[in-house]
């Protein structure tokens, strides 16, 4: 071999090195984007039929005897295919309708899970004569499947046809609020201070070391610290969006200081000096001009905090906050529990029909971090300025 | 919440207004009469009223609060609301009087706002100290009964016993409870091992792809989407883990004859590597972008392939920040918490197989606190000396990783 | 000098740090005058400059000694507050810098927060007169609204000059005002100074010496942070009595 040839195969080696290289960084990101889609489908998949709950049609006898004992309003066989959860409602409707009394009604009502599971073709406990119960219902058209709207307007409940989100959407709202209330005014004064006013010394640079090494602590530390701080020594009510409205402004604390620096330093020396030299006063020149100029750059980054905060988990079991929450939380000492939360117990129990309801959880938790970080980024494009 | 909003609209609002009117009404028309301006803007003095009239008082209602809640005592609530008035009227006049034309209101104004500035950064860092002394503390009580060397070096945690102790039992006849530390960390260090061997290579590649083979309108797709991934809350990574992945594992396992469990150390290590892909390759991203495009040009001018400049210029220039990327998604593994808690066991074992169950640190953390027990039981304060131990960790490795990007930095930026 | 003395400084040491950028610097503003400073880059002209109205204040760990007068009053005197000073002394910066508001909002925003004059047709009427004295009215008169950011550069310039001259100033002190213009409008700046100075006193850093001959009618000059020479700009020009004014001025370096 002359030493031409010998050159021509070095060069063919090193271009086949040159594309197994291009290869293997494109199958890296290939993989990490396929997993986000296998993922994303695989939570639609499982969560989907949850949109749906199956509902069945029968009698119900309102009187004496069935308001004393519910499971008699409706017939043997029937009982077992309706919801429980609906039966021990039967005395309070009448309560509240005084005209059902004595009354036999033909109602579609709220079907037992494993029915539903049934429907929806997914696995079931159901006997042999349960199911071809079912089928003939079915092919009476007695038995389908509507919007569930339950899932919305219910709170928690051991009976999985029953359970819905919505204590769990107001104690995340009530958790947001308190979190916003303690960290968007002290993160934005601590960072207008820091960006502004604070003299450069060995104290200021040891509050920004602390805020930076802060903004990396696992999450769970938080829930200690709300834990030991906030429930042992000052008496906060375990459980309550209290407490955890304040363990997780303690998080979002250092998270809201950083971007709100760096909407503060973005703003131009010149606009600073500008106002200076009109004789606008230290404290007017941040309000009149350096604070408006970066209010999108703060809103965004309190935004992308708040999405954080409705996420995070950890601290929140830490301090109580997975507790059964049946009824919405009306004041924030009260015990209350919050979407991640909810997620998470659900996902514990043992039942089937609460798998698809996580599933679901989890869309709907998604959704709303979409929207959130949706708002942030057009809000960016729209008021960004380039200076 | 509701009567603290009511209150503040109805009472505290109204009152504040009244003085800023008064306080400005009175710098106005000492303008007028006598001719000569004052200091500030008529403005200023309203604002100075209103501190003088809202401060004291607000501070006074604070300390009745404080001592109603933490039963000293308890004052009454129209001789709270009387206290306030009074103090809130004795503010108002002394602003009134002090009002002249060369009282600089706007001055005081700033210092005051200065003021409140500094006492926000002060409760910023105060919640850090916070954060480091109460679990210090509580670790204190902790490391006071168990000793720190067997914690340490233990392979035995069987916690559960220690209650026995502590409803009366006698050390002797009850079963000893032991916090042998071992195996929990190996479980950490298995699973986030795992976890770092899913992210760093598909990290690392998507930062050179993104920054080597893309074009920028593909980068400015790719990064945002990866970023995704650090975004999505851990419990439903966690469910993830749980429900599909560990599942697959086991069937997998089956399929070549191996046994696995259901809560074992592989699924959530794979789902934890993919969380944190964006924190490997965002940062490299940034850090190959760093470095200066004459290097580059260099290597290209001696006719070597992008791929042998990246793997002899780029990836050697930039190896601190990578370091730097790694050690933050090491930190952010070892303390992520849920996706552990749904997917991977209680129980602390000592293995070398990823397919066993295993348990980790914060999975030890969230189990001992979520349980019955009281808060000063020794479960409940293993809990803040595990909380410790990560924490000193994490720490370190943010700091090291804080010293080696900014060694890169100075370098090259 | 016939005319009165509006400021001065009195054995001005300037330092940033450790390092003394203004060594023992004395000299006199004539009232209603134009005074140029010129001297090679780095000497010192910006920082004396911004001496006069404490911008300097805000750079951190610098120390002032010496004394400078407005109207015989020591500026760093407590009686004199900073902002007040600010107002009299009014700046207009090398590079313009209005606001990110509309035309108007730039001009009325210094009244304002001084209480110069009150909302309404009174604000109107000094919007209008600080335009028509910056010799801009005319070009933005239909477009008040509009952003300030979206003018040329010499107009922005001479909107900055409008902004200092609403608040009724003594003093108007220019950092280089037209170094970042185009010779039109540079030319347009050098025409409003001539005016400027019925009404006001003007002191203005620049490095055209060409600029400082045609607007000013003394001239200080500067070298490493010490005041050479000062003078009528004629004989300063044409018959320095340092050799360092000399070469500087015929070129031989700077
Ligand atoms: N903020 C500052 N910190 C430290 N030194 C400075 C600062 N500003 C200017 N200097 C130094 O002071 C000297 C004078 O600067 P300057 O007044 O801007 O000069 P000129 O305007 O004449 O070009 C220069 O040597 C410059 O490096
Ligand atoms: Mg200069």
């Amino acid at each position: 071999m002359d030493k031409e040839t010998r050159r021509l195969k070095r060069i063919k080696r090193r271009y086949r090195g040159e594309i197994s290289f291009r290869l293997l960084s494109i199958s890296a990101i290939v993989l990490a984007a396929s997993f986000l889609v296998f993922f994303l489908s695989d939570m639609v998949r499982t969560g989907y039929t949850a949109f749906e709950q199956t509902v069945v049609q029968t009698e119900i006898t309102y009187d004496a005897d069935t308001v004393e004992i519910p499971q008699l309003s409706v017939s043997e066989e029937m009982s077992d295919l309706v919801s429980r959860g609906f039966l021990r409602l039967i005395p309070q409707m009448v309560e509240e309708n005084p005209k059902l009394m004595n009354t036999t009604q033909t109602q579609w009502v709220l079907a037992e899970a494993e029915v539903d599971q049934y429907i929806k073709g997914k696995p079931n406990k159901l006997s042999e004569e349960e199911i071809a119960h079912i089928d003939s219902l079915k092919k009476e058209g007695k038995v389908k499947l509507v919007f569930n709207k339950w899932f919305f307007t219910n709170g928690d409940s051991k009976l999985p046809e029953m359970a819905g989100l919505l204590s769990a959407v107001i104690g995340t709202i009530y958790v947001l609020i308190l979190t916003m209330m303690f960290s968007v005014p002290i993160g934005v004064m601590t960072a207008i201070y820091l960006e502004e006013f604070a003299p450069d010394n060995w104290f200021t640079r040891i509050i920004e070391v602390n805020i930076n090494n802060l903004a990396a602590i696992p999450s769970i530390i938080f829930g200690l610290l709300g834990l030991a701080i906030f429930i042992n020594l000052f008496g906060v009510p375990r459980s309550s969006a209290l407490a955890g409205g304040l363990t997780l402004s303690l998080m979002s604390l250092p998270v809201i200081i950083i971007s709100t620096r760096a909407a503060l330093s973005s703003v131009p020396d010149t606009i600073r000096q500008a106002a200076q030299g009109v004789g606008a006063s230290p404290w007017q020149v941040v309000w009149h001009h350096i604070l408006p100029l970066s209010l999108p750059g703060i809103m965004t980054g309190t935004i992308i905090s708040m999405a954080h905060a409705i996420g995070e988990t950890a601290p929140l079991l830490i301090v109580g906050m997975l507790a059964y929450i049946p009824t919405a939380p009306t004041g924030v000492t009260q015990a209350a529990t919050v979407l991640p939360a909810q997620i998470y117990t659900w996902s514990g129990d043992s039942l089937r029909a609460y798998t698809e309801r996580t599933a679901l959880g989890i869309i709907v938790l998604l959704s709303v971090l979409l929207l959130l970080n949706a708002v942030a980024v057009v809000l960016r494009n729209k008021y960004e300025r380039k200076w | 919440m509701l009567k603290v909003l009511l209150y503040f609209l109805i009472g505290v609002l109204p009152l504040c207004y009244a003085a800023f009117y008064i306080g400005r009404k009175k710098a106005r028309t000492g303008e007028l009469e006598s001719g000569e301006r004052f200091h500030s803007r008529p403005a200023h003095y309203g604002w100075y009223s209103v501190i003088w009239m809202a401060v004291p008082s607000l501070a006074v209602s604070f300390i009745f609060t404080i001592l109603g809640s933490s039963k000293i005592f308890k004052v009454p609530f129209t001789m709270h609301i009387t206290t306030i008035l009074l103090v809130a009227a004795l503010g108002l006049w002394y602003a009134q009087k002090k009002i002249t034309h060369n009282l600089r209101a706007r001055n005081f104004i700033e210092k005051t706002i200065k003021v409140m500035l500094i006492t926000a950064s002060l409760v910023s860092i105060l919640t850090t100290i916070g954060i480091v002394f109460s679990i210090l503390f509580e670790s204190m009580k902790f490391f006071s009964q168990v000793n720190f060397f067997s914690f340490i070096t233990g392979t035995e945690w069987d916690p559960d016993t220690a209650f026995l102790e502590g409803a009366g039992r006698d050390a002797s006849n009850a079963a000893q409870a032991q916090f042998g530390s071992v195996p929990i960390f190996a479980g950490t260090f298995m699973i986030t091992t795992i976890a770092l061997l899913v992210a760093v290579p598909v990290g690392l590649f998507s930062a050179i792809f993104m920054s080597e083979y893309a074009s920028n309108r593909i980068r400015g797709w790719v990064k945002p989407i990866l970023e995704i991934l650090a975004g999505i809350p851990t419990v439903v990574y966690g469910f993830f883990a749980a429900i599909t992945v560990s599942p697959l594992v086991v069937k997998l396992a089956e399929s070549v004859g191996l046994q696995a469990d259901y809560t074992n150390a592989l699924s959530p290590g794979i789902v934890m590597g993919i969380m944190i892909i964006p924190f490997v390759s965002s940062l490299s991203d940034d850090v190959i972008n760093a470095i200066p495009q004459n290097m580059r040009e260099g290597s290209l001018a001696l006719g070597m392939t992008r791929s042998e400049t990246m793997k002899h210029v780029l990836l050697p220039a930039a190896m601190p920040g990578i370091v730097s990327a790694v050690l933050l998604a090491l930190s952010r593994a070892i303390g992520e918490t849920m996706i552990v808690v749904m997917a991977a066991g209680l129980q602390p074992r000592l293995s070398w197989n990823p397919l066993d169950g295993m348990t980790t640190v914060t999975v030890r953390i969230v189990d001992a606190l979520t349980g019955d027990q009281s808060f000063d039981s020794l479960e409940t304060l293993s809990a803040f000396g595990l909380g410790f131990v990560l924490l000193v960790i994490t720490l370190m490795l943010n700091i090291v990783s804080s010293i080696v990007i900014r060694k890169f930095r100075k370098q090259y930026v | 000098m016939e005319n009165n003395i509006k400021m001065k400084s009195d054995n001005l040491n300037f330092y940033y740090g450790n390092f003394k950028a203004l060594k023992d610097i004395n000299l006199t503003f004539p009232e209603r005058k134009v005074t140029a400073l010129i001297g090679p880059s780095g000497c010192g002209k910006s920082t004396y400059l911004r001496c006069f109205n404490r911008m300097n204040d805000l750079i951190k760990g610098i120390k002032v000694e010496g004394g400078i007068y407005l109207d015989e009053q020591e500026i760093h005197d407590t009686k004199l507050d900073v902002v007040e000073l600010r107002r009299r002394v009014g700046m207009v910066f090398q590079k313009p810098n209005p606001f990110p508001k509309t035309i108007y909002e730039n001009i009325a925003y210094a009244p304002r927060i001084h209480g110069l004059v009150s909302k309404g047709s009174e604000m109107d009427d000094l919007v209008e007169d600080s335009l028509k004295k910056a010799g801009l009215w005319e070009e933005v008169k239909d477009r008040l609204k509009s952003q300030a950011t979206a003018l040329s550069g010499g107009q922005q310039q001479r909107l900055c000059i409008a902004r200092a001259l609403a608040m009724e100033p003594e003093v108007l002190l220019m950092d280089e005002p037209a170094s970042a213009l185009d010779p039109i409008a540079t030319q347009k700046i050098e025409e409003l100074i001539y005016e400027l100075k019925e009404r006001l006193t003007v002191i203005i850093v620049t490095h055209n010496m060409q600029q400082a001959a045609r607007v000013s009618d003394y001239t200080a000059f500067f070298y490493m942070g010490e005041l050479i020479e000062v003078g009528d700009t004629s004989t300063i020009f044409t018959n320095p009595t340092v050799k360092k004014t000399e070469d500087y001025i015929t070129g031989r370096f700077g």
